[in-house]
């Protein structure tokens, strides 16, 4: 069904185009059909933007979708809903299921789901080694067939230094981006939550910086010998942002990205046991903070995502050492990266649509990221100013952990729309 | 005993969970009503009725005799009923959370629960869920508030105060929950408290908590008023910890040449059990310098003192008989 919809009166940005300003967007056929002052005189569908931000859809290039596996906690469904109302138009989602998707089959049963239930695009990555077990190369080659977007044991960084080398080689051959996961678990063997003052205060056995740093480190000279593009994953640290904006400098092909909470909370928080302030990487030291702010602010971090990481409630009530990493974020994380980044005037909302769309895409090489005429219609509406109270009951995700339950923040998406159609409008996901 | 007969209650706290938590005033609150229930241990009927038709329950699910039998005689004593938990015959192994486990026990009418705990912060996380009184009896390596009650009374018994003293701990302390709760009671009662051991289990991150850390245990001997030695576990050597037995005994033991380089007076303490002959040599352990059977006798008293503050901060109005 040919299906005009006319976006009027919003703020676009489209970074790719180095525009912001009032135009009209015009989605046809599913595709951008027009970005500019003259708008049409009728369409089948317009929408009134006056006072939001039309910008790219949204790009996740960090979610947990849980499906094969922990369906009780989150599915291709609920967390693709999760992500349409948070804005975002396409998720890429890590291999950490059970069983891990490690091989073709797995990635196919991925885009099978996501083609019935899913509310947005979502990218699959795959396993660098056969079962995330950090020992041989998983069957990249059959899954880059398939559809892998990129690579990574997400959850476990890959110990063994050959073992790494061979699989950055390898990846480079499909020039698909390598993703990993730095911790050294030599270093952080059965830490809960950063090494330091608090953690001996509290009894907690503690993940060191160190244990970052040190597989930044090695990663960054592995890459240079293989010309691999090489990106690290939530990055937390102070010395792996130095280590980056380095590497940067000199001129190799490495990227970066953060996440909401490394940017706005510190390891005081898990002063309460409250296992919703535990995640991996743990939450850091306030120079960390401060340091991965600046990473954003001068570009070594290139992008922000959600590491968005579904768990039962079941799971994480439990005791501090016992409960499982991770919380969610989909349906926070553009309030809080507002909060994080815009209201310290750390960037300005280009940037931040850069870091969370152009930028994402770029990397993973994809469609969209832009809003150039012709682009597959993924389009995200952002109300910058609303205030809200983030309420972890009423979310779309399956799962409820989340830190943030309670704070009163500002912004949040008003519309998003994946190839020409609604699928998150007035406070509603859409069935699809 | 007449502890909340002033206008103002001196403890208003349902749980014992850290000594982080209590003010000097609190701590010593404690040790003086401890110090009051020292003479029913010499009776030779053996029991006051301040718990009387009270249920105790001792959940243990890290081993520990002399604790949880320390905690059993004190409940007695104050003629509550006592309850075992054994984490071996519990649901915990078929998956059941703490949680569950103390709401079950909870719903039977228990008044207060001891928890042994092998996961720092289990027992706020129990405190937080549950209306009974919790008395933190170890959580993981987070805290051990009763040792360093027991541990403080017995200082300020044998040497009359504690305020100024120069206190040493000596051995695993990154790993040790005594050696936390030890720290934070002195450190409120204003003693200067030096952390002694291998850099790898006292690590200099513990200067930030206020302690003084050295590596060399000659070096500061001399001017120590009391030496509490850590018990050494074997399995860390292969952790973390140290190369050897041997070799840990020549760099932090406590013998008899040791001690001649301390002060006369000098008190030693051990939380217990000893390894004779490793982190402390016979003959000191038993020497008079030692205060190791001492603590044992004391721990009963704060024990009674905590069982019996507790109890009575959750005793609503209409409960009081």
């Amino acid at each position: 069904m040919a299906k005009t919809i006319l976006i009027r009166g919003g703020r676009v940005i489209d970074p790719a185009q180095q525009i912001d300003e009032v135009l009209s967007v015009v989605i046809s056929d599913g595709k951008i059909a027009a970005v500019g002052k003259q708008a049409p005189s009728s369409a089948d569908d317009v929408f009134d933007a006056s006072g939001l931000i039309v910008a790219p859809g949204l790009i996740d290039m960090h979610v947990h979708l849980r499906e094969p596996g922990y369906e009780e906690t989150e599915t291709i469904e609920s967390g693709t809903a999760a992500a349409a109302a948070g804005g975002f138009t396409a998720v890429a989602c890590m291999p950490n299921t059970a069983p891990p998707l490690d091989n073709d089959s797995g990635v196919e049963f991925v885009l099978r789901q996501a083609a019935r239930t899913a509310h947005t695009r979502v990218y699959p990555v795959g396993a660098l080694t056969a079962g995330r077990q950090g020992k041989e190369l998983a069957e990249i080659g059959m899954m880059v067939r398939a559809g892998a977007i990129a690579f990574s044991d997400d959850g476990d960084g890959i110990a063994d230094a050959g073992v790494c080398l061979r699989a950055m080689r390898y990846v480079g051959m499909f020039d698909r981006l390598f993703i990993q996961h730095c911790e050294d678990p030599a270093l952080s063997a059965r830490g809960c939550m950063n090494a330091g003052a608090t953690a001996l205060r509290l009894g907690l056995s503690g993940i060191s910086a160190t244990s970052e740093v040190v597989m930044v480190q090695r990663d960054i000279t592995l890459a240079a010998q293989c010309g691999v593009r090489y990106h690290v994953a939530h990055v937390s640290t102070a010395g792996a942002v130095e280590l980056l904006r380095a590497a940067k400098k000199a001129g190799q092909r490495v990227t970066a990205e953060a996440t909401p909470h490394h940017l706005l909370l510190t390891e005081e928080a898990c002063a309460t046991y409250d296992t919703n302030f535990k995640m991996q990487p743990p939450l850091r030291g306030q120079a960390d903070v401060a340091a991965c702010l600046e990473g954003v602010r001068d570009g070594t971090i290139d992008c922000l995502v959600t590491d968005h990481a579904p768990h039962g409630r079941e799971s994480k009530e439990h005791e501090f050492a016992f409960a499982p990493f991770g919380i969610i974020g989909l349906e926070t994380a553009l309030p809080l990266f507002i909060r994080a980044l815009l209201e310290p005037k750390v960037i300005a909302w280009p940037r931040l649509i850069a870091a969370l769309s152009t930028r994402p895409a770029e990397l993973l090489g994809v469609a969209g990221g832009n809003l150039k005429v012709g682009q597959p219609a993924d389009v995200t509406l952002i109300d910058p100013a609303v205030e809200w109270t983030i309420d972890a009951d009423k979310m779309y995700s399956k799962s409820r952990n989340t830190p943030f339950d309670g704070w009163k923040v500002r912004g949040r998406a008003a519309g998003t729309i994946v190839d020409g159609a609604w699928r998150y409008r007035n406070g509603e996901v859409a069935v699809p | 005993m007449t502890a909340a007969t002033t206008d103002q209650p001196r403890w208003t706290r349902k749980d014992l969970l850290t000594l982080a938590e209590l003010s000097r005033e609190e701590i010593l609150h404690v040790l003086d009503t401890a110090q009051g229930f020292q003479e029913v241990s010499t009776r030779s009927v053996k029991k006051v009725p301040a718990l009387r038709g009270r249920v105790v329950v001792n959940m243990f699910f890290e081993d520990s005799t002399r604790t949880r039998m320390s905690f059993e005689l004190a409940a007695q004593r104050l003629s509550a009923d006592v309850v075992d938990f054994a984490e071996k015959m519990s649901s915990t192994q078929k998956g059941e959370t703490l949680l569950d486990t103390a709401r079950n026990i909870e719903a039977m009418g228990v008044d207060i629960m001891v928890l042994r705990h092998p996961a720092a912060g289990a027992a706020l996380h129990l405190a937080r869920n549950v209306k009974c009184c919790v008395v933190n009896a170890g959580d993981g390596q987070h805290a051990h508030p009763t040792q360093g009650l027991l541990d403080l009374f017995t200082i300020r018994e044998r040497k009359g105060r504690i305020e100024g003293l120069n206190v040493a701990i000596v051995g695993d302390i990154v790993h040790s929950r005594v050696a936390r709760s030890d720290l934070r009671g002195l450190q409120k009662l204003g003693a200067k408290v030096t952390l002694v051991g291998p850099a790898t289990l006292v690590p200099k991150t513990f200067e930030a908590l206020g302690a003084r850390v050295t590596h060399d245990f000659d070096a500061i001997l001399p001017e120590m008023d009391v030496v509490n030695m850590l018990r050494i576990q074997k399995e860390r050597m292969t952790d973390s910890g140290f190369p050897s037995v041997r070799e840990y005994t020549r760099l932090f033991g406590m013998n008899r040449e040791r001690l001649k380089r301390c002060q006369p007076d000098v008190l030693i303490m051990h939380p217990g059990p000893v390894n004779r002959g490793i982190e402390l040599a016979a003959d000191v352990a038993d020497g008079e310098h030692s205060s190791i059977l001492r603590q044992v006798t004391n721990g009963l008293a704060v024990r009674m003192a905590v069982l019996f503050l507790c109890q009575q901060a959750n005793m609503s109005p209409e409960r009081e008989d």
